[in-house]
């Protein structure tokens, strides 16, 4: 396996009397899609939070391209080359749809026309060239979903971290989505992805997580992590891997 | 670029006025507005831009005249040094409440609050402090000599107002079209979302503010010089917080031009329901409060706002006036 | 040095001076954790309730403890239509303009008073406004004792309401969880006018209570609202019992800032704890986690 491009070691994070990360572990590669999966309130997006700096962890390590990036705010990250999109899409609401990807462009741009220039291609990458000056709030959810992809390209990120960005989409639109993704990944950026769409994460990721009540409690290839009777107890409760064992037997 | 051209128009409109109008009564009222859009200018960097709603601006126009009516009356700096002192005093003011309050990551209400509570600070101090001339104030001795930034004829000081507005207009011109307003604007959108594309919220703030106090503070500077007298009341009274954000929202919230706009609509309100009703205290002030909600209400983005969205759904519909991305290449 | 006997008085006018603070505060602190928006009217109200028991005295000669009684309903009213029709439709939902739409109203109310009954200061001289009642080691005025008592009797008259009706229940639904108390069919905008009009009474019941030896103008309002604010903060935004444990301890501060410093050092005193709260403890002492 390629050398680890992020590496997040022993990551914990209380909340009050509420532990959300239990010495969280995961690695992912340069230039590969990693998924990150999990039943419902496991913890991915405080995960994603911590790695992203929008959080400090209580305890534990983020390194990133062999810095500690740990406890680093958003904007530094965002600098290394870390980006990410949020799993409740967060446009800008009031602008256009070009004036939006521009925020994310001006990051290694500080001159207007050529960061307009860049954010105009990534439009066009992530297909929307054709509503560049449509204000963000008319767009769709799938649209959203591209726009909050494209401004996160904009920045030229060597790591994207995408949280649920195929939640809400309808199959279709997943379909015409996928092939954007992994034409990222052919790009050389790495991707980390929070997914629940076992289809996508199946025929996109290399290597999978799974974490449940803050806990990473397997990792593998899509195959080996489905079959994982962990895993199968974790979304379906207890017993339910020794019952779906008893059915298949029959 | 059209932006600037169109600055140029306004403003050499406005300076053909006193060519054509001799009456003081009219150019004290237009000295006045311009003085109140300049400090609206200022507002509207932070509130409007920024998204971040001062109820206090009257502690960097207070700031900005003691300054300068301290210097040249118990130091007797030069007008035009104090002038500059101010403006800077203003502008550090700015910088030490927007550190103060963005460090402590104070938003909405909360802001609001705090600037108010720091405008009243200064203002109750400045009602004590024997500098400050306590509860009598301070008077600026009559020299009417342009050295001394006082002039005999109405029309220089209107002159002189005008080119601060000027500045004014293409700070905020070029604020639109670079990095840092950029920045700024998505700041006031979505702070998460913008940082999470690698702005550094904090300072994009807080560098707004100190540029709006500096503004604000100039018009409190030009005051000093035009009325001669300042006290806690005037310089750091609520007045001037509430209508220096009045006067942008009213005219448009985050616009070149909005400041200007509502100064020249509120103002002249104001003086025609006092012609209409005769001088009667608090008339003109409860106009305003009328104009905000029904502002909020109908026309949250002020009258150059509502029409800017007007030529935008045009250009949608229609294919004209050129789209945005069309202009900047040209 | 300073006898104990005056100081002693001094925490003790503090305290009644800070029930009526309190009192206000409980209207505002009431607000903002329904609403969660500051009402930035809350000093106009205040002012126009102080004319209203003015004009109550003058024209009906209703004494202002008989009078809050026609006035709390009043000014209810007026706080629920507020709401109803003006700050809720104006706003459109956004934070942001209603913290300008109520300071519309701050600056409309406030300016119609001046423009209706001038600057000047008035007030009502009634039989007992000076009395005191002697306690052996000091004097107290009678007046300041009833406020403070009726303070308490109107706090309690709101526990009840919020821990017995059902608009009550509503109330703390929607304060705590407004989408959820919509989904459950709970009028969120009735709710909302109605706790702004409980918030606007206790104002009123405040005037009533504070006129015998305050003064009436169109600004006393708001020198009394930023102590209100302060309070509010300190004590916790939305939290009642910080309104009343924060109302008692600013007025104690105070009282004793006013004695040792001048008034005008203890108002900035005042502030600057505002301030300071504000910067390091914004949830105050009792409030919930921002």
């Amino acid at each position: 396996m390629a050398e680890a491009l992020l590496s997040v070691e022993s990551v914990s994070r209380r909340f009050g009397g509420l532990l959300a990360l239990k010495a969280a572990s995961l690695t992912a590669p340069a230039a590969r899609i990693t998924a990150l999966i999990g039943p419902n309130g496991a913890g991915k997006t405080t995960l994603f939070a911590v790695i992203s700096g929008f959080l400090k962890p209580t305890a534990g390590y983020v390194h990133y391209a062999g810095h500690n990036i740990t406890g680093e705010p958003p904007h530094r990250l965002a600098r290394r080359g870390i980006a990410r999109t949020f799993q409740i899409v967060q446009p800008f609401a009031g602008l256009s749809v070009h004036d939006n990807i521009l925020v994310g462009a001006h990051l290694r741009h500080r001159a207007r026309t050529e960061a307009l220039l860049v954010a105009e291609k990534v439009a066009e990458e992530v297909g929307l060239a054709d509503m560049l000056d449509r204000p963000a709030h008319t767009l769709t959810v799938a649209g959203r979903k591209r726009l909050e992809l494209a401004r996160a390209l904009a920045t030229e990120p060597t790591l994207l971290l995408l949280d649920e960005v195929l939640a809400g989409l309808n199959p279709s639109e997943i379909r015409d989505i996928v092939p954007v993704i992994r034409g990222l990944s052919a790009r050389g950026i790495a991707i980390v992805m929070i997914e629940h769409v076992m289809q996508a994460v199946m025929s996109l990721a290399e290597h999978v997580f799974v974490l449940a009540e803050g806990c990473i409690i397997a990792e593998g290839n899509p195959a080996q992590v489905v079959d994982n009777p962990a895993v199968v107890e974790a979304y379906l409760g207890r017993g339910a891997a020794a019952k779906a064992r008893a059915v298949h037997a029959h | 670029m059209r932006g600037v051209l169109a600055i140029a128009v306004v403003i050499a409109v406005l300076a053909v006025v006193p060519l054509l109008v001799h009456s003081n009564v009219v150019l004290n009222f237009l000295v006045v507005t311009l003085m109140i859009a300049l400090a609206g200018q200022g507002w509207n960097i932070i509130g409007g831009y920024g998204g971040q709603y001062s109820f206090g601006h009257a502690a960097f126009f207070g700031t900005g005249a003691y300054v300068t009516a301290i210097l040249q009356v118990h130091y007797g700096v030069n007008a035009w040094i104090g002038f500059l002192a101010g403006i800077v005093a203003g502008g550090a003011v700015g910088g030490i409440i927007g550190g103060l309050a963005f460090r402590a990551g104070l938003r909405s209400s909360y802001f609001a609050l705090v600037t108010l509570a720091f405008a009243e600070v200064l203002r109750i101090l400045a009602s004590v402090a024997p500098i400050t001339g306590a509860g009598v104030g301070l008077l600026v001795k009559l020299d009417l000599r342009a050295q001394s930034f006082q002039f005999q004829s109405r029309a220089v000081f209107y002159y002189v107002v005008l080119a601060l507005v000027a500045i004014g207009l293409l700070i905020a011109q070029w604020l639109e079209h670079s990095r840092f307003g950029t920045w700024l604007i998505a700041v006031r959108e979505n702070e998460d979302a913008a940082m999470a594309l690698g702005v550094d919220a904090t300072a994009v703030k807080l560098s707004a503010m100190v540029i709006s106090a500096a503004i604000t503070a100039a018009a409190g500077c030009f005051y000093v010089q035009y009325f001669l007298f300042i006290d806690s009341s005037i310089a750091y009274g609520t007045w001037i917080s509430i209508e220096a954000l009045l006067t942008p929202i009213i005219g448009g919230v985050g616009t070149v031009f909005g400041a200007l706009v509502g100064a020249l609509v509120v103002k002249s309100l104001g003086e025609g329901a006092k012609l209409v009703t005769g001088d009667v205290p608090g008339l003109d002030l409860m106009i305003y409060g009328v104009m905000l909600i029904l502002v909020i209400a109908f026309a949250p983005r002020g009258l150059v706002g509502t029409l800017t969205d007007l030529r935008a759904g045009l250009t949608r519909r229609f294919g004209f006036p050129r789209k945005t991305a069309e202009v900047v290449r040209g | 040095m300073l006898s104990p006997v005056i100081l002693i008085t001094a925490v003790l006018n503090g305290l009644m001076t800070g029930a009526v603070y309190a009192l206000v505060a409980l209207g505002l602190t009431l607000i903002y954790g329904v609403l969660h928006i500051i009402n930035f009217a809350h000093g106009a109200l205040l002012s126009a309730a102080l004319f209203a028991a003015f004009l109550a005295y003058q024209k009906l000669g209703l004494d202002p403890y008989v009078a809050a009684f026609l006035l709390a309903p009043c000014f209810f009213a007026l706080g629920y239509a507020l709401q109803r029709f003006v700050i809720g439709p104006a706003s459109h939902g956004d934070d942001r303009n209603m913290l300008l739409v109520t300071l519309g109203l701050a600056v409309l109310i406030e300016n119609a008073l001046l423009y209706e009954f001038r600057a000047d200061t008035r007030t009502i001289d009634l039989a007992y406004s000076f009395k005191t009642i002697n306690f052996g080691f000091t004097f107290l005025s009678v007046s300041r004792l009833i406020s403070f008592v009726a303070v308490f009797v109107v706090a309690l008259a709101l526990w009840l309401i919020m821990a017995l009706t059902d608009t009550g229940k509503a109330i703390r639904a929607v304060a705590r969880e407004k989408l959820g108390a919509e989904l459950a069919g709970i009028d969120v905008a009735h709710i909302y006018a109605m706790t702004f009009g409980l918030g606007t009474a206790c104002v009123a019941i405040a005037a009533c209570l504070l006129i015998p030896t305050y003064y009436v103008n169109p600004s006393a309002g708001n020198a009394f609202v930023l102590v209100a604010f302060t309070i509010v903060v300190l004590g916790g935004m939305g939290s009642v019992p910080g309104a009343l444990i924060g109302g008692l301890v600013i007025g104690v501060v105070e009282s004793l800032g006013g004695f040792f410093f001048g008034e005008s050092l203890g108002q900035v005193g005042i502030f600057l704890i505002f301030i300071a709260v504000l910067l390091f403890r914004p949830r105050g002492l009792f409030g919930a986690s921002a």
